[in-house]
């Protein structure tokens, strides 16, 4: 097989890799925010799922994860589904992965916040959700951008993991090149690949800590 | 005019009993009243119950005689409901001793944001009063400033701007010097003072005796959760009645 072929099959794994990371990251950064917020709540019930939810996804492996996502619902429940499914699986269990694990590294962000902060918002008499909106927020997501950055890095060797479900993302594809061809090549492109994806995305997120530089907490 | 009053008010913490054990408090318009004290007598507790930071055991807290608390019949405190007490909020101010400011906002930003956002009042309006608050506060130049770019003498004279921005009737500071160094004390007090001087209704926790003694129209000794002596400012520091008083100002005076 020529390079060139070799490239154009591995390009079309790539975008799926790239699509994996941006939607996990779209669905599970905002989810977080909402774990991490009804962990803090003061409600006991929801405030003890939350914790056995976290507790659950982090302290299994992302890919039993995958895989009770993927064939739960045939195997618990009998539903029969596409095999479309199987790209929605992977997202759906990233999704609610890496939402447990930024509900984490919110929850510390928010809880990093001085009370005095609070205080001063209420004096001048700020609703609860006028202070966390326009007082705590801004000074949390300055706080988390590193711990963020280290999990966002993750994430993309992560979506390698998609290839136990077979969904073809650049793993899966180098993985099959290598055996048909019997050569290393595909394995070299790919680890250029996540390099230089995750070059990108740690320029990103340095950029982003550099544009919040314009206050000191 | 009675600007606030606090009465009766009994505090305690799980982890410190009776901290104020039925203090009473009333403030007359234009008056400074100084709140002196050993640490850990009750001073800012008090404060802290005053501005609603604190959630009192017991007691009455009125403020131009719309009352914020009063002892419910099953001997709890009742707090008004949620709209009285935010109109009760922009009748005060707090200057913190650790200034609080917000670090993400500009200067301009923390003086405007909760009179804009909070009372709803013109932008405009807003920040030309602002502005005439920081130049009064000799910080013309600092407005577009992060707090972190400021000395601690200016951050405070900006949270004393944010305070009065808000048109409080009265002005509550804790200890708003403790936190500085000895050389920028001064900037704070004499900013108090020129505030003194236009009449504004203020109440100081403060270590600052001498001070006290200048400004204050009405000295207030607080140890162990009770008022010791209260009176004339130049009486109460210089000639001081109770013997727990002259211990305290010996102490100082050393």
């Amino acid at each position: 097989m020529g390079l060139g072929l070799m490239l154009n099959k591995l390009s079309e794994g790539m975008a799926t890799s790239v699509l994996i990371f941006v939607l996990t990251l779209l669905f599970s950064l905002p989810l977080g925010l909402l774990v991490a917020l009804m962990r803090m709540s003061r409600h006991k019930v929801l405030q003890n799922l939350m914790r056995i939810y976290i507790s659950v996804m982090r302290g299994t492996p992302l890919m039993l994860q995958l895989l009770v996502v993927y064939f739960g619902p045939y195997y618990i429940f009998g539903i029969k589904l596409s095999p479309n499914y199987r790209f929605w699986a992977v997202i759906i269990a990233f999704v609610i992965n890496y939402a447990a694990y930024f509900a984490e590294i919110y929850r510390g962000g928010i809880a990093s916040v001085p009370s005095g902060q609070y205080e001063a918002a209420k004096v001048l008499g700020y609703s609860s959700s006028q202070t966390f909106l326009k007082i705590i927020f801004p000074q949390m997501i300055k706080r988390i951008i590193p711990p963020i950055t280290n999990e966002v890095i993750t994430l993309i060797k992560d979506t390698s993991l998609a290839f136990a479900v077979a969904v073809t993302e650049m793993f899966t594809v180098a993985k099959a090149l290598a055996s048909a061809e019997k050569t290393m090549t595909a394995y070299v492109f790919a680890g250029v690949f996540y390099y230089v994806f995750n070059l990108i995305v740690a320029f990103v997120m340095e950029n982003i800590e550099k544009r919040l530089n314009y206050y000191r907490l | 005019m009675e600007i606030f009053s606090i009465n009766d008010v009994r505090k305690s913490f799980s982890t410190q009993t009776d901290v104020l054990c039925g203090m009473s408090l009333s403030v007359q318009k234009g008056e400074v009243v100084a709140i002196i004290g050993p640490s850990g007598s009750g001073k800012s507790t008090l404060l802290r119950c005053a501005t609603l930071l604190e959630t009192m055991d017991s007691g009455e807290l009125v403020y131009e005689g719309i009352k914020a608390a009063w002892n419910g019949p099953a001997g709890n405190v009742v707090y008004a409901p949620e709209e009285t007490l935010k109109k009760i909020k922009s009748k005060f101010g707090l200057v913190f001793q650790n200034f609080n400011l917000f670090p993400h906002y500009s200067v301009l930003k923390n003086v405007t944001d909760a009179p804009i956002c909070v009372q709803k009042r013109q932008k405009e309006e807003v920040f030309e009063e602002a502005l005439t608050l920081l130049k009064k506060m000799g910080l013309s130049d600092k407005a577009d400033a992060y707090p972190f770019q400021l000395s601690g003498g200016q951050q405070q004279r900006v949270s004393i701007a944010r305070a009065l921005a808000m048109n409080p009737d009265i002005l509550f500071f804790d200890e708003p010097t403790s936190a500085l160094d000895p050389e920028l004390t001064g900037e704070i007090l004499h900013v108090i003072r020129d505030l003194a001087e236009e009449k504004m209704t203020m109440v100081i926790v403060t270590h600052e005796i001498e001070f006290a003694r200048i400004v204050a129209n009405r000295v207030v000794f607080i140890d162990a959760g009770v008022i010791i002596e209260e009176g004339n400012s130049d009486k109460i520091i210089r000639n001081p009645e109770n013997e727990r008083t002259k211990a305290f100002l010996r102490k100082l005076n050393l």
